[in-house]
């Protein structure tokens, strides 16, 4: 089946409400409509989901690689952006 | 006295006559879905004809199950799916057409769907407990099945050339077996009559609507109903069904009794 006739989607699932979509796994379809029938037989056949999101792989932007220093390094050295100092209240329970 | 004891014995004749129909026509059609394991033209759409036949083993199942409790002779969902022949299936007889190409199985279970979506809807109402608990979870599984198999209809309808002359002989090859969706036979009328089964002929107009209003999307036309085939109900079938029952037995024959 050629890439322009069934081109790829990247499909996410929401297990349980409150939760947030995560990425399943992907499909090929040949549209919307049918991307979101493919996602639900492939990715959902044992329960894990109350709702799905699809979206062509072509349109999600993605970080290079070789940007991979730049983007994420800087970050690693700033331990005061982490939340570890304070002194949470036992009242608040797990944050 | 004896004649209410007749009476009853009567009725649960039917009963079981008219569950095992039904269940026939969705082992068949499963069976004849499976073939298509690891053979349909892609990934998604393979597991999407596994789950529509897994669907209708288990309305097969829970229908099965319930013809043999209604027989009271004891026999299991297994004895009633394996160890019957031929000419005891009672199936109608689109549910045993060959898979052809994918438009021929396309058509097939969108027909089929477009009747059994009505059909469980009603059969909810049911006045047998069991029939309605069992219509009101098949529906919403039939339901999805006609949503998908509708969406195949008209991008192969009004796909490429080559979709649009395969499907239009689907059509064409599949048009003659309709007829006997419709039928109201002896045991129907019965079920009818007593509350417990669903008026077929009824659904004939709500059959045409949704099957018309998708093809047309497809630039598909309706066939005309000319000679429509029959005798799947009463055990009549096409040479079809006897090689089904030869892979669908082999096991069971082989080997009575066998469980996972």
């Amino acid at each position: 089946m050629s890439e322009a006739a069934m081109p790829l989607w990247e499909v996410f699932i929401r297990a349980r409400n409150g939760l947030s979509h995560k990425h399943a796994g992907s499909i090929h379809a040949t549209d919307a409509e049918m991307a979101l029938h493919a996602a639900r037989d492939v990715y959902t056949r044992r329960g894990e989901g109350q709702s799905i999101w699809v979206v062509r792989s072509s349109d999600i932007v993605a970080s290079d690689p070789v940007d991979k220093d730049m983007m994420f390094e800087p970050t690693a050295s700033k331990i005061y952006r982490h939340p570890t100092f304070y002194e949470i209240p036992d009242d608040v329970g797990n944050m | 006295m004896s004649g209410t004891c007749e009476t009853i014995m009567a009725s649960n004749q039917t009963l079981f006559s008219y569950v095992l129909r039904l269940a026939d026509d969705h082992l068949i059609l499963s069976q004849r879905l499976g073939e298509w394991c690891g053979e349909a033209p892609t990934l998604e759409e393979d597991l999407a004809l596994a789950n529509i036949a897994l669907d209708l083993i288990g309305q097969a199942r829970a229908l099965y199950a319930y013809a043999g409790q209604v027989e009271g002779k004891g026999r299991n969902e297994d004895q009633l799916a394996f160890m019957r022949y031929e000419r005891d299936y009672q199936n109608l007889l689109i549910t045993e057409q060959p898979n052809g190409d994918f438009a021929h199985t396309i058509v097939r279970q969108f027909f089929i769907s477009a009747y059994m979506d009505p059909f469980w809807r009603r059969m909810e109402s049911s006045k047998d407990e069991m029939l309605a608990a069992i219509a009101a979870k098949a529906s919403k599984e039939v339901t999805y099945h006609l949503r998908h198999t509708s969406e195949w209809v008209i991008r192969l309808g009004d796909g490429t050339r080559e979709s649009h002359e395969r499907m239009v002989e689907a059509l064409d090859d599949l048009m003659m077996f309709t007829g006997e969706l419709f039928e109201m036979d002896a045991v129907a009328q019965e079920m009818l009559q007593s509350g417990v089964g669903v008026d077929a002929s009824d659904l004939k107009a709500e059959w045409q609507h949704t099957v018309q209003t998708i093809l047309q999307e497809a630039t598909l036309e309706l066939p005309k109903a000319g000679h429509m085939q029959t005798g799947g109900r009463t055990g009549r079938h096409s040479e079809h069904l006897g090689h089904i029952l030869s892979e669908l037995q082999y096991m069971q024959r082989s080997f009575p009794g066998l469980t996972w």
